[in-house]
């Protein structure tokens, strides 16, 4: 039998969340002897693959670009995996919502500029009205919430996942 | 009194009846309530005056008077004389004034309305001396045998004997919940106080398309004050208070009038008809929320507090208005009460069917033809109300469904039309007999706007105590919002389901509670409508505009 | 004072006359969850938390103001009492901006123990996004609009232990705000006597004391020894 394929993705997060995955330390060891990386900030292969058992998806949906990224992973993806509060409540991408990307953006790009304040250009995805939780996207089959969730737990949920159980994350991380 | 002798009053005040000092032959009752008010019956009013002192009918009395329900063909005149009611008559139309002259001179002129069946289907008891007296004219009230009652109450009953009258008529709270009265009144009479009791008149109408209260406090407020004097007098209260809206100036008006008038002729203040009892009333005029309709939140309101329900028990009746025994009744229900001691209680239970005894008002409102007040017997369908009374629906309209109930009732669809209007068979068919508003709606209508409509309301008048009630609303107003629009998923509609059972079972008070039962009844009855918006993108009524689903996916608000 | 007894949990329990559910639940250690309750404060009933199921009642009561009877059968826990308690949880979090991970509250907070302790684990519902200010006009607290869950803590301790009633609630609906007097300004407060009593009682991170970080900003329940801290907790 073959090893479960397990890919990583990044969205509009902070890249705690791949932080948190990398301080399993040693059983990163353990983990990937059990699975093949097939995608992810580890990986260098630029088109997500096709047939992935397992993906963690870290960050909100907030641009277009994560929006083309996260249908792209839903239809090659077996179980995707909500990986920390940004993916699993928008956190804090989200804070933009109550003002929209227009005042966010003059914000940042303009009014605390000093030098050369201006807009990003097409080359740059642009953001949607609301930066949105994964689940609101597509579907979701496992929430593991925490900022970041910590190590010992992705491991647990991974550990899970590999040997075919569904992990419990209720009860035992929280928001924050 | 009057000023005998005098030929001709030199100068009208204007709005002063015109009352001869002979023998009236004729009469015209000008509705001054607030619906024809508003089409200038005041200038009806004062035209008709001139035009019966310029043709020298001296034995001719113009009246104006409350409400005569048929509220669509406003401004009304009746003249009781000849059992014809005039309508539409404008006050720039000639004709139309004449001919109620003419009429009043013993003509033929003019144009009647036709009264049948929207007259004859009708029992009336509340609205008994609504249109018949003048409503700022104690003298009025007092001619029609007002006051009686309370008179019979404190001279010749025992106030345990008016506490059995009541319980034995059978009437239920005619606010909305349908509670029994005389349980009600039994409850606060039992409670020991050492310090006074309240009796507390619920006039906070607030259902959208209800006016009920309203069209009783503008037509006949004595009554309600003699029915809240015999409350009094049966649980052992000496004050009450009179909860009316702020957007009810005409109703605060008259009601301020004949508080002033009863006390001024004895029938309320100190020492009631030479009895020992005495009983006074002061009005508290509410700002507008809709939850101060509730009891404990009314109570909060007049005892100066933010108008916010609080968990029952304690009933208002072991410890209401400043901690006392508190009885909390509707406008209707005090309005009913000076008929049950006059006719007994007999009388009134033999009006009605099953466990709804008496009689009901309900406001017709909507895509009906006669708009307007009815007071019907318990128990009649839908059916003869909608399109006997009602005339069913103007321009031939294909009947769709009746609402009642409010925003805590419910959407009855035709082939619950000959269902009795009755507390049981309403609440059976998943809505609730409320105050008594009943609006028809025609095929024109889609019924998730009109789910979403009332979820609105519930959410703009959530007080915002209980979590439920003011996010769970709010909650589900979006989802009814994205159903209309388009953009929800069948994932939607299980998830305003879910919350709908949850808003029901966890609000702290009956506005919470009941706000899903529009959503409810309309799932229950029309789901077709729901599945059309979400699974074929389309409104059946053409009512909701749809938004392209391909540019809200492409905005990721569309899942799955 | 007379004893009655009843059952909670299946558990025979005694209690005294007027006592509530949730009192006597507590004494035999069954636990049910509360938020807008704190032990010291009247009780309002508002946060449905603590709603549970009683034999021969058709509605769910809430335990925190529900006066005890003779021979009652309490269900505390159901599916569907869960179940109606996560969506509490999850119509708070959804209504203002709850954002944990930069809440001066983190770690020390209610609603987010009360998320784990009922398994919460995301929203069905989307987070509302609302408009909410801060108001930093008082020389040394501050309130987060933001955070606030309306439990009516800080009013309640106000009015009824210090006595001030600086705090209260306006508006309706989502729109109910905490104000200070009639709406001014709580730095220009003629009434609050900067006791800091409601800085301690807030669950969440909405009241807050100026200089603090997140890992200072526990609550010192201690401070206010009239209210007794419940088994230990301090949220």
């Amino acid at each position: 039998m073959s090893k479960p394929r397990l890919a990583t993705i990044w969205l509009d997060g902070c890249s705690g969340c791949h932080m948190s995955l990398l301080d399993m330390d040693e059983r990163l060891l353990e983990i990937t002897e059990r699975v093949d990386i097939v995608y992810g900030a580890l990986v260098d292969i630029k088109e997500f693959p096709k047939d992935v058992d397992v993906t963690l998806v870290e960050g909100a949906i907030s641009s277009e670009d994560d929006l083309r990224k996260i249908h792209e992973v839903r239809r090659n993806t077996r179980i995707l995996v909500s990986l920390g509060d940004c993916a699993v409540t928008s956190n804090v991408p989200g804070m933009r919502n109550q003002i929209g990307p227009a005042a966010i953006l003059e914000r940042a790009y303009l009014e605390n500029v000093t030098i050369n304040p201006q807009l990003p250009g097409p080359m740059v995805p642009r953001l949607l009205a609301m930066s949105r939780p994964v689940h609101a996207v597509v579907k979701v089959d496992v929430f593991v919430p925490g900022c970041p969730p910590s190590a010992d737990l992705i491991h647990s949920v991974l550990d899970d996942l590999i040997s075919g159980r569904v992990p419990v994350t209720a009860g035992v991380t929280c928001f924050g | 009194m009057s000023e005998a002798g005098t030929p001709t009053p030199a100068r009208r005040r204007r709005q002063e009846p015109l009352i001869p000092d002979g023998p009236v032959r004729a009469s015209a009752h000008v509705c001054m309530a607030a619906g024809c008010l508003s089409m200038q019956a005041d200038t009806v009013f004062d035209s008709l005056c001139e035009r019966v002192t310029a043709r020298g009918l001296t034995d001719v009395a113009v009246k104006r008077v409350g409400c005569l329900g048929l509220c669509a063909a406003g401004p009304l005149v009746a003249v009781p004389q000849k059992g014809r009611i005039y309508d539409h008559v404008a006050a720039d139309d000639e004709a139309a004034l004449d001919g109620v002259v003419d009429g009043l001179a013993g003509g033929e002129g003019g144009r009647p309305t036709a009264t049948d069946p929207f007259f004859s289907h009708q029992v009336k008891v509340v609205l008994e001396h609504c249109g018949q007296i003048d409503p700022e004219r104690v003298e009025d009230y007092v001619a029609v045998g007002g006051y009686e009652a309370l008179t019979k109450a404190v001279t010749t009953m025992t106030p345990a004997e008016v506490l059995g009258e009541v319980t034995r008529s059978g009437i239920r709270g005619r606010g909305g919940a349908g509670y029994p009265t005389g349980l009600k009144w039994t409850t606060v009479a039992k409670t020991d106080s050492a310090d006074g009791k309240y009796v507390v008149c619920n006039g906070d109408e607030g259902d959208p398309g209800a006016f009920m209260d309203r069209s009783v406090l503008e037509s006949s407020p004595q009554q309600v004050l003699e029915g809240m004097a015999i409350a009094g007098y049966a649980v052992g209260a000496n004050h009450g208070y009179v909860y009316v809206r702020a957007e009810y100036p005409l109703a605060v008006k008259r009601l301020t009038t004949a508080i002033r008038q009863a006390e001024h002729a004895g029938l309320l203040g100190p020492r009631i008809a030479d009895s020992s009892f005495s009983f006074d009333v002061e009005i508290r005029i509410g700002a507008g929320a809709f939850v101060c309709g509730e009891e404990t939140a009314l109570i909060a309101s007049i005892e100066g507090g933010r108008g916010t329900p609080r968990p029952r028990p304690p009933y208002p009746a072991a410890s209401g208005l400043w901690g006392k025994p508190t009885l909390i009744n509707n406008v209707e229900t005090l309005a009913s009460i000076p008929t049950i001691i006059n006719r007994g209680a007999e009388w009134y239970s033999a009006i009605g069917s099953g466990k709804s005894l008496g009689t009901k008002v309900f406001a017709l409102a909507g895509s009906v033809v006669n708009t307007g007040l009815i007071e019907v017997p318990l128990g009649l369908t839908l059916r003869e109300i909608v399109f006997d009374i009602g005339g069913g629906l103007p321009g031939g309209g294909k009947f769709k469904a009746v609402q009642t109930g409010g925003p805590s009732g419910g959407c009855m669809p035709e082939s619950l039309l000959d269902m009795s209007v009755d507390y049981e068979s309403l609440a059976q068919a998943g809505s609730i007999m409320g105050s008594g508003g009943m609006i028809v709606m025609d095929d024109g209508t889609c019924m998730v706007d009109v789910a979403k409509f009332f979820m609105d309301f519930c959410r703009e008048e959530s007080c915002g105590k209980c979590v439920p009630c003011r996010v769970g609303t709010t909650q589900m107003y979006r989802l009814l919002d994205r159903i209309t629009r388009g953009l929800a998923s069948r994932d939607e509609l299980a998830e305003l389901e879910s919350l709908a059972g949850m808003v029901r079972d966890t609000s702290l008070c009956g506005l919470g509670q009941g706000s899903p039962n529009p959503v409810v009844s309309t799932l229950r009855y029309f789901r077709d409508e729901y599945m059309a918006h979400i699974d074929d993108h389309v409104c059946p009524a053409g009512v909701c505009k749809m938004e392209p689903r391909e540019a809200a996916v492409a905005a990721g608000e569309v899942a799955r | 004072m007379s004893v009655l007894t009843l059952t909670i949990e299946g558990r025979d329990v005694a209690g005294q006359t007027g006592h509530t559910i949730l009192q006597v639940a507590r004494e035999n250690g069954i636990e049910i969850p509360t938020l807008c309750h704190l032990q010291g404060l009247s009780d309002v009933g508002a946060c449905r938390l603590c709603v549970v199921e009683v034999e021969g009642q058709r509605k769910l009561l809430p335990a925190c103001v529900t006066a005890i009877d003779e021979g009652m059968n309490v269900t505390v826990n159901s599916e569907r009492l869960a179940a109606y308690r996560r969506r509490v949880i999850e119509l708070l979090f959804t209504e203002r901006n709850h954002v944990c991970s930069v809440c001066v509250a983190d770690r020390n907070c209610r609603l987010q123990d009360l998320a784990v302790e009922l398994g919460l684990t995301h929203f069905d519902l989307p987070l509302l996004s609302p408009q909410a200010s801060v108001d930093a006009t008082h020389e040394r607290f501050g309130i987060d609009h933001n955070r606030c869950v309306l439990c009516t803590r800080c009013v309640r301790v106000c009015d009824e232990i210090e006595g001030a009633h600086t705090w209260d609630v306006m508006g309706r609906g989502t729109e109910a705000r905490l104000i200070t007097d009639l709406g001014t300004p709580w730095g220009d407060s003629k009434t609050c006597t900067s006791c800091g009593k409601c800085v301690q009682v807030c669950p969440t991170g909405a009241l807050f004391e100026k200089g603090r970080s997140v890992a200072e900003a526990r609550r010192r329940r201690p401070y206010l020894p009239y209210l007794v801290v419940h088994e230990g907790r301090t949220r």
